[in-house]
């Protein structure tokens, strides 16, 4: 694996598989006890986060500290960044108070890229503007592989997702989620299919590799998994669409929708949800949805990457006794 | 996991143990766990991935056999608890799995191929202390080839071995490596 882990294409076939069978078998921590390894004792992994997040920071947070890693938050509100400070200024503090990892969510696309050019730990990108989020695509992976093939002994291990069609539905323009998503499920095998409004759709997406629909109800039948986007009205400067009202009838899971599916199907959202707008609440509450699963997962497969990226060294000892 | 886990070589050293003594001092180490726990009551075997765990499997087998007693089997991945983990790559994880009912009360027996430095043994201790509390903690191995680097014993040996530093001990078992034996190769580590 790469020291970094900026975006899903980072990842080979056998680093995304390698993370998933790690994350499977730290899946068992949550059942004991007492939950928390000794493995990355006296390092110090760093928070650093421009942009507001709860569920994603806690979960790097609760990843590092099972894992027993010292963890420092930074918030850019409140901080130094608020005086002017810049991000590599900032990078450079942290680098000179220690830091061997650095989680960085950054409004800017980019930003974790640059970021690696100056530190000299491990950077996991946490989420930069509308480019990548690649710890969320590896925890969908990670629920996928959990839910349609299987968990523990007799499990999943050493699998990819070969032949499950994936159906991305929503405001692909702005979702860091779906960019990676579409990078980590065809790097593991699994046929994506973006479906979404025109104007919601990348103007490269044609490069992507994945099939392209504006038609949500011509794929549901053939789905295994749905994942839901959401309508991030924060990051959305024009019209898109006519009217919310108008984009949940045409591209929202409601009860209707979700009866349309294979029985065996699931459905996701990264979070957080629109209620009533991309996804229904009878669908957000059923047993097909995932989303309460993906926030546990989320943790486990955190915790993966941070063992994987910080548990080694790059330059292993020779003629050791074992 | 002691130096133990290139099987091309395995088949160019020199012969320790065949199938069948690898058979008898499974038998013999099944009876001392029985002699020794008074009748195998509230034991369970763990073993340590990835050879200990078909060990553990196979000692359980004959216990059963012995006694008509169903002792618990289990495994127990060592690999987060490691003091060697930054000399090397990150390696991948093996499974934990516990018997139904957990370790509390009970006499556990780690099962592991090689007892070496003893660092995999002393690993395993701290990992079992995450678990719960054993009311004891044994240690069944089926070579055990001295070098210890910590204050370890084992309590049931399949065979002591006296090995330079320098040799390799390969254990090969059927469920892992489609053979049974176990073979060292000599000075320098390759044959």
């Amino acid at each position: 694996m790469k020291r970094h882990l900026i975006s899903a294409a980072d990842l080979s076939r056998g680093d995304a598989v390698l993370i998933l069978d790690t994350a499977e078998e730290l899946a068992s921590l949550a059942d004991r006890p007492i939950k928390k390894l000794p493995t990355l004792r006296g390092r110090t992994v760093v928070n650093l986060f421009y942009e507001d997040s709860t569920r994603t920071r806690i979960s790097f947070e609760a990843a590092a500290k099972r894992l027993s890693a010292d963890v420092i938050n930074f918030s850019a509100k409140g901080s130094s960044v608020a005086k002017g400070e810049s991000l590599k200024d900032t990078a450079l503090t942290l680098e000179a108070m220690g830091a061997d990892a650095v989680i960085i969510r950054h409004g800017a696309s980019g930003a974790a890229h640059r970021l690696a050019g100056w530190v000299r730990g491990s950077v996991l990108n946490a989420g930069d503007g509308t480019h990548e989020h690649p710890t969320q695509a590896l925890l969908d992976a990670f629920t996928i592989r959990r839910r349609l093939r299987g968990t523990g002994a007799a499990g999943a291990r050493g699998a990819g997702l070969d032949g499950l069609r994936v159906t991305i539905v929503g405001d692909v323009l702005h979702s860091r989620v779906a960019r990676s998503n579409v990078l980590l499920l065809s790097t593991l095998g699994a046929e994506v299919t973006l479906a979404a409004p025109p104007t919601l759709l990348p103007l490269a997406v044609g490069s992507w590799p994945c099939a392209v629909s504006y038609d949500l109800d011509s794929e549901l039948s053939k789905s295994d998994v749905v994942m839901m986007l959401r309508v991030q009205q924060e990051r959305m400067s024009a019209a898109y669409f006519p009217s919310v009202r108008e984009y949940s009838r045409r591209y929202g899971l409601d009860a209707a929708r979700m009866a349309r599916l294979p029985g065996h199907a699931i459905v996701m959202h990264p979070g957080p949800m629109n209620r009533g707008v991309e996804i229904a609440a009878e669908v957000a509450d059923s047993v097909r949805s995932t989303i309460v699963e993906q926030v546990a997962n989320g943790v486990t497969t955190r915790m993966a990457v941070l063992y994987l990226l910080l548990g080694g060294t790059e330059f292993p000892a020779t003629g050791e006794a074992r | 996991m002691c130096a133990a886990s290139n099987p091309v070589a395995g088949r160019d050293g020199l012969a320790v143990l065949d199938p069948e003594e690898i058979r008898r001092a499974l038998t013999r180490i099944a009876h001392e766990i029985l002699e020794r726990t008074h009748g195998g009551d509230g034991v369970i075997l763990l073993g340590i991935p990835t050879r200990g765990v078909p060990l553990a499997r196979r000692l359980a087998a004959r216990v059963g056999e012995f006694e008509g007693l169903d002792v618990p089997c289990g495994s127990l991945d060592v690999t987060m608890h490691r003091d060697d983990l930054r000399l090397h790559p990150a390696r991948a994880l093996g499974r934990t799995e516990l018997p139904p009912g957990g370790v509390d009360g009970k006499t556990v027996v780690l099962v592991d191929d090689v007892l070496y430095s003893g660092r995999t043994v002393r690993a395993a201790l701290d990992a079992l202390n995450d678990l719960g509390r054993p009311r004891a903690v044994q240690l069944a191995v089926l070579v055990d080839r001295g070098h210890r680097e910590l204050p370890i014993r084992a309590d049931y040996v399949g065979k002591n071995l006296p090995t330079s530093q320098r040799e390799v001990v390969h254990v090969l078992l059927t469920e892992v490596d489609a053979q049974d034996s176990v073979t060292i190769s000599g000075e320098g580590g390759k044959p």
